[in-house]
């Protein structure tokens, strides 16, 4: 079985970014045509140019300000503007004093506050990652056998949300799931219970939050790769005798495999340092790495530990992602062969 | 879109698109040379004060709100935050940010009506602005609870409401779990209460006061619904819960809104017989702020006994400019819990700056304290 149409997720923004550029107006065409002719002249292909691009994006917008908040995360606390010590300083004209102050790192592991936390995000990123898999994979096979005119509807329905702000989205949680919330009011009202549940402020709530507001981050790639699904395959596997559950075990679900592992990586990563949703709907013993964060930047001030936090998140995350990326691109070779 | 096939690649863009947008929405704001940018406390100016600025000096306001005080700090020490009269509390942040440089003097020149300031208050602010250089006076108050009445008298009728054993004494604080009991969010505003209650200073630097405090909090934590500093003046308004700690004017905003919306519920606020917190809110002017004449027009303005008296009648709290009494509703000019008489000003204490290092082990007891971790 090939699987080419799963490329790592790099690659895929990557190949968006020719098609978008090439089309456009005449003049901006035009333009196009005679910038390639001169980088051309220059030596450089329009491969080069297409491959180079992404990579001064990743530059600019990953490798530049990983390396300030790399930097701050080895400097000192100061009360001042900006409220940290530089790192390099200019010593009598003459020297130049480098220092790198560790001090941060090991208090990241000194204090069991920060793995606990660390640990509690991932957690409830992993709870949030089934959930949205268990919700998101009926809808997306839903609307991969819907009828091909009903298709497109449907997408739009789960991309619709995101019209709304985000933000509000959330408030209109904690009206549902509040004491006097339409949910409480619902079930005293069906005579299910007498007195008003608490839901709001408990990890319930955060759960809930999430697996709603990431649901869509999984049903899209899910969709895109059930819907490329040949039916041929479903139609050999019942003429060869099996029988409609076993064939969805055995042909669809490993087929859809990297839509599975594309769309929780979409909803794990974002779920992990998430902040807003456990800061409105969570309760205050809901202890994530991204309150830990706000409580060093905020209430410390101390942006070099917030700084060291952030670092070993990324680290923690980042990973994880290169093992996957690693073993789906020796899968792809092997695949090819 | 006549194709409804979805590839991969478009289903990511389309799914990446809308938080982009939305993150690219955050952080912008218009600067013109006849704007000032405000940048306040949630629900915390008059009804009409922007628009009778506007009105009368035909400076726009471009107005911004936050509901602590580390959020403002957080921002100003960043830099280019873009605003133009920020509103700290005296101590310690006000304190702490002065010493870090990161407000202009004021030129009083512009400010005529700084005259109107009650020399007694501001002696007390001269503290963390030494020589009253940078900041003026906008509103004080202390940090007390708020109760709703029928709630308590439901559920203790003998309630211990003037003391701070409602919130301390676990045996009364476990009556009203069922009804909603809230605190503040903040280590600062919340343990120099507990200290105190202990008989402690509640400026203390020593780690064993402070672990004493955490055991105290530790003990009615299993009880406290939830930790925040702003949502609990709608949730005591709408009866969600019955007892929370919080300041002056956000309790009485809640009575007023609780009147307004005829919901039968009763809410008061009560400065406790053991003391409390007492604390000024300034108004000053960043280094870096983009229209410092129109900041200047602004504090001016709001100085005014008549601005005073409007922004004091909305917010409840008590202000500096006391030719703005006159002008006040009798009824919050009156009000004890707003204005607080003599001998219970003499029971106020405000918290001053403390180590960073002590700050820090602070914040971890508040984590502690909140998280359980």
């Amino acid at each position: 079985m090939s699987r080419k149409g799963f490329l790592p997720l790099g690659d895929r923004l990557s190949r968006g970014a020719p098609a978008l550029t090439a089309s456009g107006l005449d003049p901006l065409r035009r333009l196009w045509v005679a910038g390639a002719a001169l980088a051309g002249r220059l030596g450089l292909s329009g491969r080069t140019l297409v491959i180079a691009l992404p990579y001064l994006w990743l530059l600019l917008f990953f490798l530049i300000p990983f390396a300030i908040v790399l930097k701050i995360s080895f400097s000192e606390p100061l009360i001042a503007r900006p409220p940290y010590a530089p790192l390099v300083e200019w010593v009598e004209g003459a020297y130049l004093e480098i220092r790198l102050n560790l001090g941060n790192y090991l208090f990241l592991a000194q204090d069991s506050l920060y793995a606990a936390a660390y640990l509690n995000s991932l957690k409830i990123a992993a709870v949030s990652t089934v959930l949205c898999l268990l919700i998101g994979y009926p809808i997306a096979y839903g609307i991969a056998r819907a009828p091909v005119t009903w298709r497109m509807p449907l997408l739009m329905l789960i991309i619709l949300p995101f019209w709304t702000s985000f933000l509000i989205r959330v408030y209109a949680w904690i009206g549902i799931l509040k004491q006097n919330g339409l949910l409480n009011n619902l079930l005293i009202g069906l005579g299910v219970i007498d007195q008003p549940i608490q839901f709001l402020h408990t990890d319930f709530a955060v759960y809930v939050g999430i697996t709603y507001s990431y649901l869509p981050f999984m049903i899209l790639p899910l969709y895109a790769t059930l819907e490329r699904l040949d039916p041929a395959l479903l139609e050999a596997a019942a003429d060869l005798g099996c029988r409609p559950f076993k064939a969805f075990l055995t042909v669809t679900l490993p087929l859809s495999l990297p839509g599975i592992l594309a769309g929780s990586l979409l909803v794990f990563i974002p779920a992990v340092g998430e902040f807003v949703i456990p800061a409105l709907l969570g309760g205050p013993d809901t202890l994530m790495i991204g309150r830990v964060l706000w409580n060093e930047f905020f209430n410390n001030r101390d942006w070099p530990v917030a700084s060291a936090v952030a670092i070993a998140l990324l680290i923690f995350l980042v990973a994880p992602i290169m093992a996957f990326q690693h073993i789906q691109s020796r899968q792809q070779k092997a695949d090819a062969r | 879109m006549s194709d409804p096939r979805l590839s991969p690649r478009t289903a990511l863009r389309l799914a990446t698109l809308s938080p982009l947008a939305l993150g690219l929405g955050f952080g912008w704001a218009p600067a013109a040379a006849d704007t000032v940018n405000v940048y306040n406390w949630s629900d915390y100016i008059g009804e009409t004060t922007l628009e009778d600025f506007t009105a009368a000096t035909g400076i726009d306001v471009t107005y911004d709100v936050y509901d602590s005080n580390d959020v403002l700090e957080a921002k100003l020490l960043a830099g280019s935050a873009g605003y133009d009269v920020v509103v700290p509390t005296a101590q310690p942040f006000l304190a702490r940010q002065v010493e870090a440089g990161i407000y202009q003097p004021l030129d009083l020149d512009q400010i005529p009506n700084v005259a109107n300031l009650d020399p007694v208050l501001m002696e007390q602010v001269a503290r963390a602005d030494p020589g009253n250089q940078h900041a003026v006076i906008y509103q004080w108050g202390t940090n007390g609870f708020g109760y709703n009445v029928a709630m308590i008298e439901e559920r203790m009728p003998d309630a211990p409401v003037n003391s701070w054993d409602m919130m301390f004494d676990p045996e009364v604080v476990a009556q009203f779990e069922d009804c909603g009991v809230t605190m503040l969010d903040a280590a600062t505003e919340i343990l120099p209460l507990a200290l105190h209650y202990l008989g402690l200073d509640p400026n203390t630097e020593d780690s064993e006061d402070l672990a004493a405090a955490e055991a105290l909090l530790m003990s009615v934590r299993p009880y406290v619904k939830y930790f925040h500093s702003s949502q609990y003046i709608n949730d005591l308004a709408n009866g969600d819960i019955c007892l929370a700690i919080g300041w002056t004017g956000d309790v009485l905003q809640a009575a007023a809104r609780a009147d307004e919306a005829g919901n039968g519920h009763e809410i008061t606020y009560v400065i406790p017989e053991e003391g409390t917190v007492v604390w000024f809110d300034t108004l000053a002017i960043p280094a870096d702020a983009p229209n410092p004449e129109a900041a200047h027009a602004f504090i001016n303005f709001v100085l005014d006994p008549a601005t005073m008296a409007g922004i004091t009648n909305y917010v409840a709290y008590a202000n500096a400019v006391p030719a703005s009494l006159d002008l006040i509703d009798p009824e919050v000019a009156e009000d004890p819990r707003i204005f607080p008489p003599q001998a219970v000003l003499e029971r106020l204490f405000s918290v001053s700056v403390v180590s960073q290092r002590f700050e820090r082990e602070r914040t971890r007891t508040w984590t502690r304290i909140t998280t359980g971790q």
